[in-house]
């Protein structure tokens, strides 16, 4: 087996989920390669070759690729999938929107955020927001396959791989990038972070969002996260909501302060490893899945437990 | 310029989904179906386009059984202006693949030459994420996918985009490709008058065949179960108990 894995990276570093994609396909096993396409990249593929398990770095340096847009990186990954018998992204919103590209133009299926290897062709992936795992095996002979970072540790370092410069494709100019607006944030990556602090619409407004869980989230050097609720009741934008329709995490603290536990929000969170759930309402559904629950008034509560940790 | 949308047919978002006893997949017998959320946000977005003159007509297109033409007559009330179904057996659809869909929307692309296309990011059922991709593959357009805003005007799309960490406007050149999300739009009620007007809107139906494409699938599913039930934990009488418990039982902290 030959492996390819697209990194994602901001031209500087390399994201987290690369690392937990790299993890996948050490499962595979085979020789793992990894295509980092940027513009002023060699930091981020000077990173890649230092993880664990990487043979070769691909380093494709060039202007059209320093936003990272789907139509010329999934030309480019077409142009160097020769040889390699499985192609690997994150299942993040960049290995989304890239690899269903790369598998079309290459005729052959995709598999969406595995999470699970059984055998170099199958693999599981879980369906109907998590309520069923499918089991699937694929009979192309290229596996284009996308991987939820939450279900594969991060590779550390230890690699010597080399980086070798390939040649750039041709700017198809069918995209341009307006701007971007990203959430500036000194704490950790939602998806990589060890805690997150996770808020609904028990909070009631976005004044006491932020009042509330900052300072407990300093304290523990958590991630802010928050409900499908709170996001619609415009205390938080869109970016910090856990679930089905927003991200799925998997800490090792998962704190659910106000959060009733609608299925769509246990959906992305339920695979954390410890669970407290903070709700006045006893019968809340989040307490049917939390480790530690405590019933009360989360106003009273939550400044006490900031206190006491 | 004409808009296609496609559609699919999946089990309601709000019935809880058992897997078979014999985990050959999910049990779809009995069970309330619907139009796929995302889908009905794609339906209500080409509206909103066409009655702000952008558009001229709007064209529902959906693979899968006889009854999607439910599905189809939903979108037509809300405002879509004509359906195309392309019908295929029960056996057929359950094992149709996003990678054929997307075959098929060509082929209904290469006929129609709509100049814009928009499909929801993903059904919720196979929560595959990937036609609207791989369509825009197979035609070269463009694609701007989890858009929570569009706007079109001189041939080019300005499309906002959901991505990890915040937005980002993309200009694409149309013809493109545009997948919803969820914070796009909020769909209207279909009112019964227009219910009752979308019944005498054109449907089409063709087969696979008629458009030469091969659905057969890719990737088999060899078994579908249900996954492992956290248990419940225990509730903690005030914050000592459970800063207590965090830190000497769980030790997460």
């Amino acid at each position: 087996m030959s492996i390819l894995v697209i990194a994602e990276h901001d031209n500087a570093a390399l994201k987290a989920a690369t690392l937990n994609t790299i993890a996948a396909a050490a499962k595979i096993g085979g020789s793992i390669d990894v295509l980092v396409a940027g513009s002023h990249c060699a930091a981020a593929a000077q990173a890649a070759a230092a993880l664990a398990g990487v043979a070769k770095v691909k380093l494709a340096d060039a202007a059209h690729y320093a936003d990272q847009t789907a139509e010329n990186l999934a030309a480019l990954v077409v142009a160097n999938a020769g040889g390699y018998t499985h192609i690997l992204a994150p299942a993040t919103t960049f290995g989304k929107n890239l690899l269903p590209r790369v598998a079309a133009l290459l005729d052959v299926a995709q598999i969406s955020e595995i999470c699970g290897v059984e055998a170099p062709d199958t693999f599981v992936r879980p369906i109907y927001a998590g309520n069923a795992l499918a089991t699937v095996k694929s009979a192309d002979a290229v596996k284009v396959v996308t991987v939820r970072t939450t279900a594969f540790d991060a590779v550390g370092q230890g690699g010597a791989a080399t980086v070798e410069a390939i040649a750039a494709g041709p700017d198809l100019g069918l995209t341009q990038l307006v701007g971007r607006e990203l959430t500036k944030s000194a704490r950790p990556e939602l998806g990589a972070a060890k805690v997150i602090v996770s808020g609904g619409r028990g909070l009631a407004s976005g004044e006491n969002y932020h009042a509330l869980l900052e300072p407990l989230a300093d304290k523990l050097n958590a991630a802010l996260g928050a409900s499908r609720a709170a996001v619609d009741a415009g205390f938080v934008p869109n970016d910090y909501q856990v679930g089905q329709t927003g991200k799925v995490v998997a800490p090792q603290l998962y704190i659910a302060i106000g959060i009733s536990g609608a299925i769509q929000h246990l959906a992305g969170m339920k695979d954390s490893k410890v669970i407290v759930a903070i709700n006045k309402d006893p019968d809340a559904p989040i307490f049917q899945v939390a480790d530690y629950g405590l019933v009360g008034d989360l106003f009273q509560l939550v400044p006490e437990l900031t206190a006491a940790v | 310029m004409r808009v296609l949308v496609a559609v699919k047919r999946v089990i309601d978002y709000n019935v809880k989904v058992r897997v078979k006893a014999d985990q050959s997949g999910v049990e779809l017998a009995n069970v309330k179906m619907a139009l796929n959320p995302f889908d009905e946000i794609a339906v209500e977005e080409a509206v909103r386009l066409k009655e702000a003159g952008v558009v001229t007509e709007v064209v529902v297109v959906s693979c899968g059984v006889t009854q999607s033409q439910e599905q189809l007559r939903t979108a037509l009330a809300l405002g879509a202006d004509r359906a195309i179904l392309v019908e295929m057996d029960a056996a057929q659809a359950e094992t149709l693949q996003s990678l054929a869909v997307a075959k098929l929307l060509k082929a209904v692309c290469d006929k129609e030459q709509p100049g814009l296309v928009i499909l929801g990011k993903q059904a919720i059922d196979d929560d595959a994420n990937q036609t609207g991709q791989m369509l825009a593959a197979l035609m070269g357009w463009p694609q701007a996918t989890f858009a929570s805003k569009v706007a079109i005007a001189d041939g080019r799309a300005n499309v906002t985009r959901e991505i990890d960490g915040g937005l980002e406007t993309l200009a694409i050149k149309l013809p493109a490709v545009v997948t919803t999300d969820l914070r796009l739009n909020e769909p209207r009620y279909a009112t019964l008058p227009n219910i009752m007007k979308a019944k005498k809107k054109p449907l089409d139906v063709l087969k696979p065949a008629e458009l030469g494409v091969d659905i057969g699938p890719r990737v088999t599913t060899l078994k579908v179960v249900e996954p492992a039930k956290r248990q419940a934990g225990v509730k903690v009488a005030d914050v000592a108990e459970l800063v207590a418990k965090l830190k000497n039982e769980a030790k997460v902290i």
